[in-house]
C-alpha cells in the first residue's frame, strides 16, 4: 500500500494497561476509500485499537498518523474521524433529525447547511422520513442506520465501526453488509471496521487485519488470507481447514515432502508455503489442507475411517479419524450417482497436487479446525 | 366502586346521621353484594373486565377512608365559625373571611415558607447533583455503599438530627468558632448568613436544616436518572466534536431532567410544609406557615383558620408544582 495516500497509519503502536499487553507493534496502514476489516477473536486487542485511532484510548508508544499528521496525543472531539459504536449509543433525548445534526452543529455550522447535510445524508441511509421520529420508535436496522448518517454526515477522514452488525439478526446482517458496501460506495469515505466475524469480514472488506492476542497477525486481502495464510492461527480462524502436523522429510526440485504424523507423506508444491516456514529436512511443520480440496477416492491420499456424514443441501460433510486418531474433515460435493459414505466406512481422501499449504510449527489442536469444539472455542 | 367510596367518605365525614347513615350503609352493602354477584354470575369475561376494579378496591376504600374523608372535613372545617374561643365544634357557616385572614395575616409566614423551600431545593440541588454524577458514573464497585451512605442519617430520627444541628450552630458550638478562627465572620456577617456572630436563629440555619435535612430526597431520584444513562453517549458526542462540558450540556443534562423534576418535588413540597427546622433552628423572625399552623392547631385552638391555611398552602403548592412540570415537560423525556 502507497503509505502516501493512506488515511490512517498505525506507527508500531503499543498498548498496555499495567503489565497487560492489549496491543503489540501495531504496524499498517489503511488507504483512501477502503473498506478495512480488523479481525479477531474477543480480546484480540480489535477495539482497544479502533479506540486508539478514534482517540478513546492513548497509544503507550508508538505514533496513529491521521492523512499524515500524528494525532497520538490528539483528544476525539479535534480528530476527524467519527464511530459507529456497538449497539449505537444514540441520543434517546434527540430525534432522528437533531441526532444526525449533532456533530455539524457541535461544528457551528450555520441552520441551512445543518438542514442541507442532514437531510442528504438521511437520504443516502434512506431515513428521509423518519427525520422526526425518536429513536426508540425505530427497528434495530433502522437505528443502525441513523448512527452511521450520524457519522458519515462530519464527512469524515475514516469512519469507525465497531462490531455494526452483531446486534442485528442473521438476515438483517446479511441484508445491512450488502447496504454498508453500498453506501460506502457512494460516500467514498474510509471504513474501518471491527468484528470478530469472519463471514462479514471476507464479504464485505478490501483488506483484512487478522489479530490475535492483541497482535497483528497479517493484513492482506481476503483471497491471499483464506489461500495463503501466515500462520496457524490465521489459518485456522479463517474458514476451516485440515491442519496435519508433520516432519519436513527431503526438499527437491522446490517441491517439499512432509512425512505426516498419522504415517502418510504429502508432497508440498514449491511456493505453497508461508513465509516464515524454514525448508529443510526436519523442520516441524503443518501441512493445510481445506476440506473443500478433499474429494473421495483416488489411489494416493489420506485414509480414514469415517465417523460422521452432514447433508448439507449442495454439499455432503465428511468427517472421519485417520489411523492415529487426527480428525480430517472434507466437504464434497453431493452425487446421486454414486454412493455416499456412511460411518464405519474406510474411504480415501485426495486432493489436487497444487493444494497442501505449509505453515511453519505444529498446531495445539492436530485435525479439522471445525469439528473439534475446544479449536473452535479457542479460535473464539 | 363510586358509591362505595361516596359512601365512606360520607360517613368518614360526618355528613349524615341517624337514618340517612343507615340507608348510606345499605346502599355501599347493596353496591359491594351487587358488585360480587355480577362477577359471580356473569363469564369469564365479565370477572376479567371487573378484576381492575377489584385490585382498587382496597386502596380506593383505604384513601377514602383516611384522605378523602379527613380533606373532606377540613374542608368543611376551613368554612366554619366559631361561637367562642372555646367553642371546640365550629359551625359550618361558609365561613370565607377564615381565608382571607389566613392570606393577610400569615403573608410572611407564606412568603418565608416557599422562599426558605426554594433555596433549599436549589442547594440540594447544587450539592446533589454532583454527588449523584459522581456516585453514578465513577462509583465502580463502590456503588451501593456510597448510596447506602446516602441514606445513613435516615437511620436517625428526623428530630434527633435537627436538634444535633442546634449543639453544631451554637454560640459556643464547633461550626461559629471556626468561622471565627478562619476570620470568616465578617465576610458572613456582610452576606446576611450570620447574625452578631450567631448562626443560630438565622434564616441560613433555617435553610440549612431544610437543605442538610432534605438532602437524601434529592440524590437517590438524580442518582436514578443519572445512573440510566449509558456512559457511551458522552463518547458519542465527543466523537461528534464536542468537549466534555458540551457532552455534559447537551447529553447527560438533559437526560437527567427527570430525576431534577422529582428531587425538586420531594424536596420542595415537604420543605414548603416543614415546621421542625424553623422550631429548633429558627427565631421567631423566621416561622414558617407549618409552624403557625401549628401553632393555630395546637395553641389556639383556632381549627377553622388552622385548616384555611393548609388549604391554602396545598393550593399554591399544586399550583407551583404544575406550573413546574409545564416548564420542565418531563413527560417528553425518556
Amino acid at each position: 500500500m502507497d503509505t502516501g495516500d493512506s488515511v490512517v497509519q498505525l506507527d508500531k503502536v503499543r498498548k498496555q494497561y499495567g503489565s497487560f499487553v492489549a496491543v503489540h507493534e501495531a504496524d499498517f496502514s489503511i488507504g483512501r476509500g477502503e473498506f478495512f476489516a480488523m479481525l479477531g477473536p474477543s480480546g484480540c486487542g480489535k477495539t482497544t485499537t479502533l479506540k486508539m485511532i478514534a482517540g478513546f484510548e492513548e497509544p503507550t508508544s508508538g505514533r496513529i498518523l491521521l492523512e499524515g499528521e500524528d494525532v497520538s496525543d490528539v483528544p476525539p472531539h479535534k480528530r476527524n474521524v467519527n464511530t459507529v459504536f456497538q449497539q449505537y449509543a444514540l441520543f434517546p433525548h434527540m430525534s432522528v433529525f437533531d441526532n444526525v445534526a449533532f456533530g455539524p452543529r457541535s461544528k457551528k455550522l450555520n441552520d441551512t447547511e445543518v438542514n442541507r447535510r442532514v437531510r442528504e445524508m438521511l437520504d443516502v441511509v434512506r431515513l428521509g422520513d423518519f427525520a422526526s421520529r425518536r429513536p426508540a420508535q425505530l427497528s434495530g436496522g433502522q437505528q443502525q442506520r441513523v448512527a452511521l448518517a450520524r457519522a458519515l454526515v462530519n464527512y469524515p477522514s475514516a469512519l469507525l465501526l465497531d462490531e455494526p452488525l452483531a446486534a442485528l439478526d442473521l438476515k438483517l446482517r446479511e441484508a445491512m453488509q450488502i447496504e454498508l458496501k453500498r453506501i460506502q460506495r457512494e460516500v467514498g469515505i474510509t471504513f474501518v471496521f471491527v468484528t470478530h466475524d469472519q463471514g462479514e469480514a471476507l464479504t464485505m472488506s478490501d483488506r483484512i487485519a487478522v489479530m490475535s492476542e492483541g497482535r497483528v497477525e497479517q493484513v492482506g486481502a481476503p483471497f491471499d488470507i483464506y489461500s495463503r495464510p501466515e500462520s496457524l492461527f490465521v489459518a485456522g480462524f479463517i474458514g476451516s481447514a485440515n491442519l496435519l502436523p508433520g516432519t519436513i522429510a527431503s526438499t527437491d526440485g522446490g517441491s517439499t515432502r512432509v512425512d505426516l504424523a498419522g504415517g502418510a507423506q504429502v508432497v508440498v508444491p514449491a511456493g505453497n508455503s508461508a513465509d516464515n516456514v524454514s525448508l529443510s529436512s526436519g523442520t516441524r511443520v503443518t501441512v493445510m489442507i481445506r476440506p473443500e480440496q478433499l474429494s473421495l477416492g483416488g489411489a494416493t491420499g489420506l485414509s480414514i475411517d469415517v465417523t460422521d456424514t452432514v447433508f448439507q443441501g449442495a454439499t455432503l460433510r465428511l468427517v472421519g479419524r485417520m489411523s492415529n486418531g487426527t480428525e480430517v474433515s472434507a466437504v464434497l460435493p453431493v452425487d446421486p450417482q454414486r454412493v455416499t459414505p456412511v460411518p464405519g466406512n474406510a474411504v480415501t481422501l485426495s486432493w489436487h497436487q497444487s493444494a497442501p499449504y505449509l505453515l511453519d510449527g505444529w498446531p495445539d489442536n492436530a485435525g479439522s479446525t471445525t469439528t473439534n469444539v475446544d479449536n473452535v472455542e479457542a479460535a473464539l | 366502586m363510586l358509591v362505595l367510596a361516596i359512601g365512606v367518605v360520607s360517613i368518614g365525614a360526618g355528613w349524615v346521621s341517624g337514618a340517612t347513615r343507615l340507608v348510606a350503609l345499605s346502599v355501599m352493602l347493596v353496591s359491594v353484594v351487587a358488585l360480587v354477584w355480577t362477577a359471580f354470575v356473569g363469564g369469564l369475561e365479565t370477572r376479567r373486565a371487573l378484576a381492575p376494579y377489584g385490585l382498587l378496591k382496597p386502596g380506593i376504600l383505604w384513601l377514602s377512608l383516611f384522605f378523602l374523608a379527613p380533606l373532606w372535613s377540613m374542608f368543611q372545617m376551613s368554612l366554619s365559625s366559631k361561637q367562642s374561643r372555646f367553642d371546640f365544634f365550629p359551625d359550618f357557616t361558609w365561613e370565607w373571611s377564615n381565608y382571607s385572614t389566613a392570606l393577610t395575616d400569615f403573608a410572611p409566614q407564606f412568603t418565608r415558607s416557599f422562599s426558605y423551600a426554594a433555596i433549599a431545593t436549589v442547594l440540594t440541588l447544587l450539592i446533589g447533583y454532583p454527588l449523584a454524577y459522581v456516585i453514578a458514573f465513577r462509583g465502580g464497585k463502590y456503588r451501593t455503599i456510597l448510596l447506602g451512605l446516602v441514606a445513613v442519617p435516615f437511620f436517625t430520627s428526623y428530630l434527633i438530627r435537627t436538634l444535633a444541628w442546634q449543639n453544631l450552630l451554637a454560640d459556643s458550638g464547633p461550626v461559629v468558632s471556626l468561622l471565627n478562627t478562619l476570620r470568616l465572620d465578617t465576610p458572613l456577617e456582610w452576606l446576611n448568613i450570620m447574625d452578631n456572630g450567631r448562626l443560630m436563629n438565622t434564616p441560613a440555619a433555617v435553610i440549612g436544616g431544610l437543605t442538610y435535612n432534605f438532602l437524601p430526597f434529592m440524590i437517590l431520584p438524580l442518582y436514578v436518572s443519572l445512573e440510566k444513562i449509558d456512559v457511551r453517549l458522552v463518547d458519542a458526542a465527543m466523537d461528534l466534536y464536542t468537549t466534555a462540558t458540551g457532552a455534559f450540556r447537551r447529553v447527560v443534562l438533559p437526560l437527567s431532567l427527570p430525576g431534577v423534576f422529582a428531587g425538586s418535588l420531594l424536596v420542595f413540597i415537604p420543605a414548603a410544609g416543614d415546621f421542625v427546622n424553623a422550631q429548633f433552628l429558627g427565631s421567631p423572625s423566621t416561622t414558617m406557615v407549618g409552624n403557625s399552623i401549628q401553632n393555630q392547631f395546637l395553641r389556639e385552638l383556632n381549627y377553622p383558620l388552622a385548616s384555611a391555611m393548609s388549604f391554602v398552602l396545598m393550593a399554591v403548592i399544586t399550583c407551583s408544582v404544575l406550573v413546574y412540570a409545564k416548564f420542565m415537560g418531563t413527560d417528553d423525556l425518556v
